[in-house]
């Protein structure tokens, strides 16, 4: 049905130990090749981790799916090496309107902050995304990315999970120190593990259609309720790269979603939605409805769940895609710790910390949004409509708007990892909150913080420092002196970070705070360390 | 009456009458939207949580 891409055939290749039927210990096997398994893959062998992904498929996602990518995932494929692509192919965009009936409510700006290497918001289709992920690990003789291989067994060991792999060759065994099942809201190897999925599922179905238009909309977010093309309903309209848009129609519960498919059936709400002299071709329909609910562990034994297999939320907001590949972000080093024995087993437990509170966010958000846009009752839905209809005159209603509150990163902010500030400072880079990205000279080229930060642990400094790195038991900060080894180009760093002389800050490895302090103690560091490394 | 809701309506008859006044001529469906207006325009205006809460606690019935 796609017109628009041609998806890639990745091979089946029978792996050795297969042929050899030698059970093999693996450090980290990844079920699952989408966004977060792929992403996955890369942050493990990027820190040095060799990982083996299974996927039961050989080819990347059928339809666009998960389409928009927020700044802070941006800033994670950044670091993988793999964003610029992504970029350069999306669409970026800022504006977002809002229509009541057939009314303009109000819009909203992203008013995305300058002095950031990446857009607030890009929206590229899913099959983009996996391939460029993909070709970013060709050559990398640390990733072992094997098609055609499903899960069909898992069995937990003291010290490692036996899994039961499936092949175009038949059955066999392999053995892994960790589990990541990244295997999507479905997850087999959740049900394998026959592990809980709580939540909330809501009563209400959505049609998605990607057509292919040359249209002269804008580069805009459109959300309508209630509009007349689709009453007492929402929609929602994204642009996407290659001329494809993707509309996003509620049903309503009693929808039957064979029927909805058909392209006799969809085609008129399109036409209905666009107007008849608009020439548009359909290239995928998917009707779906949806939970929030999350496990109520995101580790179990040697199997750690991240995405959709950990934590479903509600489409608006963006929470889906963006918070698994933040799961993975913050998981990669904690593994690659605890596989060298550097950090103990509890570091991987304060995964499930971190990741959780972050899967209850982004429920909440998305709950939130959901009991805006579907109202579940008579009076619920006059609130609702009120704050619409005064939204048009009134801007201090406008906050009340609830079209889906986009993807933002949680703050770590109870993580057992912090260490709790002793000093005060000005400014949002709190124990617990991801760094926020500058610009900065290196050598006297335009850099960027992030991309200037080395892999491990860090120490940025502000003002005299100690150029040597400070070690606690095997983990080591590398320190980076803004002054020494790299220039506040714009005075933004500074600004962002209080960074007067001898603001100290520990930045973990996957660029989140630790600690800070406003002068640099070697023994307060030390502590920090341990720390943040569950030692 | 609990200490975040005292009341400072300095003509309590005036107001009342305007409020039935403002919604005579309306069927009940209208009426209804424009008490959820009030209510949302109001509480923007309050802002202040700890009154909305003893407010929200009051209007459901809650006197403890």
């Amino acid at each position: 049905m796609l017109n628009t891409y041609t998806f890639p055939e990745f091979a089946y290749v029978r792996s050795p130990e297969q042929t050899a039927g030698v059970v093999k210990r693996h450090p980290v096997v990844i079920i699952g090749a989408g966004p977060v398994g792929l992403a996955a893959a890369l942050d493990c062998a990027r820190r040095g981790v060799p990982v083996v992904v299974l996927d039961d498929n050989n080819t990347v996602s059928m339809g666009s799916r998960a389409v928009c990518y927020a700044k802070r995932t941006l800033e994670v494929f950044d670091r993988l090496g793999c964003a610029e692509r992504m970029i350069a192919k999306g669409i970026s965009w800022r504006i977002g309107k809002v229509f009541f009936r057939n009314k303009l409510s109000y819009q909203f700006d992203l008013l995305p902050e300058s002095g950031h290497k990446m857009p607030a918001m890009i929206n590229l289709q899913q099959y983009y995304l996996e391939e460029y992920l993909i070709d970013a690990m060709a050559g990398d003789p640390l990733i072992d990315l094997r098609w055609k291989h499903r899960l069909t067994g898992l069995e937990q060991r003291d010290d490692h999970a036996v899994l039961t792999v499936e092949t175009p060759d038949g059955a066999f065994q392999m053995e892994a120190t960790w589990v990541i099942a990244c295997d999507g809201a479905g997850s087999d190897t959740r049900k394998m593990l026959g592990a809980d999925f709580r939540g909330q599922a809501f009563q209400d179905r959505f049609l998605i259609a990607d057509v292919v238009m040359k249209a002269d909309f804008p580069t805009e977010r459109w959300f309508w309720f209630d509009p007349p093309f689709h009453p007492n309903q929402s929609v929602l309209l994204h642009k996407q790269c290659d001329d494809v848009w993707r509309i996003d129609f509620q049903l309503g519960w009693d929808a039957d979603p064979a029927e909805e498919k058909k392209p006799e059936n969809v085609i008129p709400r399109i036409k209905a939605m666009l107007g008849e002299g608009v020439d548009f071709a359909l290239e995928w329909v998917s009707v779906y409805q949806f939970a929030c609910r999350r496990m109520d562990q995101f580790r179990l034994g040697r199997v750690i769940f991240a995405g959709d297999a950990a934590h479903q939320v509600s489409p608006f907001g963006a929470r889906g895609a963006n918070s698994g590949v933040q799961d993975v972000d913050n998981l990669g080093w904690k593994l690659k710790l605890v596989l060298e024995g550097a950090a103990p087993e509890a570091l991987i437990d304060s995964y499930h910390d971190e990741r959780a509170a972050a899967a209850d966010d982004n429920i909440a958000n998305s709950t939130r949004s959901t009991d805006f846009i579907t109202p579940k009752s008579p009076m619920s839905r006059r609130y609702r409509n009120a704050v619409l209809e005064l939204a048009e005159h009134a801007p201090g209603i406008r906050p009340l708007v609830n079209s889906g509150r986009l993807s933002r990163p949680t703050v770590y902010a109870a993580s057992p990892l912090n260490t709790p500030d002793e000093d005060a400072f000005a400014g949002r880079m709190a124990p617990g909150t991801n760094c926020d990205d500058a610009p900065v000279r290196i050598g006297g080229k335009a850099g960027w913080l992030l991309g200037a930060l080395p892999a491990g642990f860090c120490l940025l400094t502000f003002g005299e420092a100690p150029a040597q790195a400070v070690t606690a038991g095997k983990v080591s900060a590398a320190v980076l002196r803004v002054g020494a080894d790299i220039e506040d180009a714009e005075g933004l760093l500074a600004a962002r970070y209080d960074g007067t002389p001898g603001a100290t800050y520990l930045i973990r490895p996957d660029h989140y705070i630790a600690a800070r302090w406003r002068v640099f103690d070697d023994a307060k560091i030390k502590a920090a360390l341990r720390r943040a490394t569950a030692a | 009456m609990t200490a975040p809701l005292a009341a400072t309506l300095a003509d309590p008859d005036g107001f009342y009458q305007t409020l039935i006044d403002s919604q005579r001529d309306m069927g009940e469906e209208d009426a209804a939207l424009m008490n959820c207006k009030l209510v949302i325009l109001l509480a923007s205006h309050i802002g202040d949580r700890a009154v909305l809460d003893a407010a929200l606690r009051l209007a459901g019935g809650k006197t403890d």
